[in-house]
């Protein structure tokens, strides 16, 4: 974006090194024993410019959203740094770090289950300034809330509803007036606009876009959904069992995907056009995403990938790698490029939704693509 | 003759001491044999409750109130008794649904699910049954299926699950399917899976297909015909070329604007339509979408916007819709993918 100021250009905002969370897989009635670790996030670095958007899309399973509370703070990272502004948060006091938060805020998929249907919209947004002593007096509170409605487009008779009083666009216009009455410098969006009609969908869209101008916000947006990703964001990510196999400039990794997985991601989505949808070429992907409780080895894409090599693929994890301005996971990324390697066929193999012949798991992902409110 | 012909049908949820609630309010569409067709419309328009209506699926509750025809090859499903639609449904008409995990019996072994439309409606039994459900596995991509038929829907993933309910419901060549926003619960990578299933599917066999989405982007990968909702009625039908290419109503036009594109810039701003699907106008008093068009003139309010009839099969119901530029034409008429 041109008008975005160009003294920002190399200002980290955000600094993610090798972060991992790992939850513990538990058996047993009376005594817990730990089985196994479902490595959501494994080995993640990354950096968020200050006001820019930083986009990190993957399909359900893959960690993004863990990624993205773990970089908050909501849910413990195992291992890692995280520094914001030059604070390292991993190591913050729980009291330091509470400070902290006004900082940094996040907005939500489903608007209706992250409001209170107890509370109204007033009481909403002024539980956050009170929290943080943000105001000097209930006037001011009044006047920081107000300015923050007119800034997400909500009218003032707003103040007085209940979330289930609007419709689901203008609920998630609570959310985010939730998080900007905090003057934040950061927000987390986590599928701010899947749970949304498309005509609703791209208001949000905009909306999130002018607040970026107009208040120099550094957005990290987690979506499923690669078009809302390219569309808002600066940077791409891309991940794929817990770690990032691509990342790149949003123009670029439409332009010149490298890495396979981001081909066949990027191959998959439909596109509103049918003379671009009867030219193009489809990636299908053999099978479904493997466990993350047990990952494959070497590669985690090596069982899906059509370009996977004998040699290297199945017993050498790949490091991120720059390429040309891209950032890849991939041993033969130059290879794909070029084309000196040809897709090959890939059978299809047998993915257990919760382990072998167990009843599905009560904890499912913290966000469903696609599911359609 | 169309093979499915659906008039002017209208679905109406009343409750005592509230207002009738018009789910479906007069929609009028046409599948011919062998034909992919599009519903598209977002949450609300009435485009699942017209595929439940077809297919007698609503919940019979007082207050419910079907009305139109919905004629299929001759006869008249509105007005079937329960016995001869059960005969129809499942072995000339069959329907895939959003959810798999929710349409599938959780304590019923696949095989069994699969096997029961067959023995139903093809009168097979024990082994040649399970023969067939093994090969009709094999058929929509399972793999190792003989060891599928014993397993319960928990065990198999996302996918593999809407692939068993594909498998159950082209297990009888159906001549129609109904595919009710069959990717939505669905990875991308999946969805791009099952999609290439169905065209395949279609493509073998000769089964019209009725496509239910929300996303513009499968509808312009897979349809035909193209049918736009808003509010419970069509207000646009078209082929798939000319509708993308030219969207008339001011709704498609709305639609296709909003909608962010893999291949489209970075910072391109997109075009939402203003307000929510709340704003309603009720189609008596004027058009539905009259509160939220940029294209609003005082015609549109007072009498509903009649149907016009424009060249190569297109109908758009608005009285100002969006002008063709120039002399625009007639396109060719599209060969079929």
């Amino acid at each position: 974006m041109s008008e975005r100021s160009e003294r920002t250009e190399n200002d980290v905002l955000v600094e993610v090194r090798d972060l991992k969370v790992h939850f513990p897989i538990k058996r047993g009635v009376l005594f817990d024993r730990v089985v196994g670790q479902v490595k959501a996030v494994d080995g993640v670095d990354l950096s968020i410019a200050r006001g820019k958007t930083y986009g990190l899309v993957g399909e359900s399973g893959c960690g993004k959203s863990t990624l993205g509370r773990a970089l908050l703070q909501l849910t413990p990272p195992t291992a890692g740094e995280v520094s914001f502004d030059g604070v390292e948060l991993t190591t913050l006091p729980p009291g330091k770090l509470r400070g902290m938060r006004r900082r940094m805020q996040m907005i939500f998929q489903d608007p209706m289950s992250s409001l209170d249907p107890r509370q109204n919209v007033e009481s909403i947004l002024t539980e956050g300034l009170q929290t943080h002593g943000i105001g000097a007096d209930r006037t001011d509170r009044r006047r920081i809330i107000g300015e923050t409605l007119d800034a997400v487009g909500l009218p003032r008779w707003a103040l007085s509803r209940y979330p289930h009083e609007f419709s689901g666009g203008q609920r998630q216009r609570i959310g985010i007036a939730r998080a900007l009455v905090l003057g934040p410098e950061l927000i987390v969006a986590d599928e701010p606009v899947s749970a949304l009609d498309v005509s609703i969908q791209a208001q949000v869209v905009n909306l999130l876009d002018e607040l970026q101008d107009s208040l120099g916000l550094t957005y990290l947006v987690i979506a499923h959904d690669l078009a809302v990703v390219r569309h808002i964001s600066d940077t791409v990510g891309v991940m794929y069992l817990g770690a990032l196999v691509e990342e790149a400039p949003s123009d670029r990794l439409y332009n010149e995907p490298l890495h396979p997985y981001t081909r066949a991601l990027m191959s998959a989505v439909p596109v509103p056009d049918p003379d671009v949808e009867d030219r193009r070429e489809r990636i299908l992907l053999a099978g479904d995403l493997p466990s993350p409780a047990n990952p494959p080895s070497g590669c985690r894409f090596h069982t899906r990938c059509p370009w996977a090599q004998p040699t290297r693929c199945a017993d050498e994890r790949p490091v991120l790698r720059e390429i040309g301005g891209s950032r890849v996971a991939c041993h033969f990324a130059e290879q794909i490029a070029s084309g000196e390697l040809r897709p090959h066929g890939v059978s299809a193999q047998i993915v257990r939704p919760e382990g072998e012949g167990d009843a599905p798991g009560v904890v499912s992902a913290p966000t469903e693509p696609g599911s359609y409110v | 003759m169309a093979l499915l012909e659906v008039e002017d049908l209208a679905v109406t949820f009343a409750r005592r001491g509230q207002r009738a609630v018009h789910a479906v309010d007069g929609v009028s569409f046409s599948v011919d044999a062998g034909e992919v067709v599009g519903l598209v419309g977002e949450s609300g328009c009435g485009k699942s409750v017209t595929s439940l209506a077809i297919m007698g699926l609503l919940p019979k509750q007082p207050g419910l109130r079907v009305g139109g025809k919905a004629v299929f090859d001759g006869t008249d499903l509105l007005q079937l008794d329960d016995r001869s639609r059960r005969d129809i449904r499942g072995r000339d008409i069959a329907m895939i649904f959003q959810d798999p995990l929710s349409s599938l019996n959780p304590v019923i072994p696949i095989g069994l699910q699969v096997t029961e439309v067959l023995t139903r409606h093809r009168g097979m039994k024990g082994e040649t049954a399970a023969k067939e459900a093994a090969a009709l596995l094999d058929r929509v991509g399972i793999p190792d299926p003989k060891r599928r038929l014993k397993e319960y829907p928990h065990q198999l993933s996302g996918g593999m699950r809407q692939r068993a309910l594909i498998a159950m419901a082209v297990a009888c060549q159906p001549r129609l399917l109904i595919a009710d926003e069959p990717t939505t619960a669905l990875d991308v990578t999946i969805q791009a899976q099952i999609l290439e299933l169905l065209k395949e599917l279609v493509r073998d066999s000769g089964t019209a297909l009725l496509m239910i989405t929300h996303d513009l982007g499968v509808v312009a990968g897979m349809c035909d015909t193209v049918n736009v909702l808003y509010g419970g009625r069509v207000v646009e039908t078209a082929r798939r070329r000319p509708l993308f290419r030219q969207p008339r109503h001011p709704y498609t036009v709305g639609l296709l604007g909003s909608v962010p594109r893999l291949d489209a810039g970075r910072g391109e701003k997109l075009n939402p339509i203003p307000g929510s699907v709340r704003d309603l106008l009720p189609w008596p008093d004027g058009c539905a979408f009259a509160p939220r068009c940029s294209r609003r003139i005082d015609e549109c309010v007072g009498e509903p916007p009649e149907l016009v009839q424009a060249y190569d099969g297109r109908s758009y119901r608005c009285v100002n819709p969006e002008p063709v530029p120039g002399t625009v034409p007639a396109p060719r008429e599209e060969e079929s993918a």
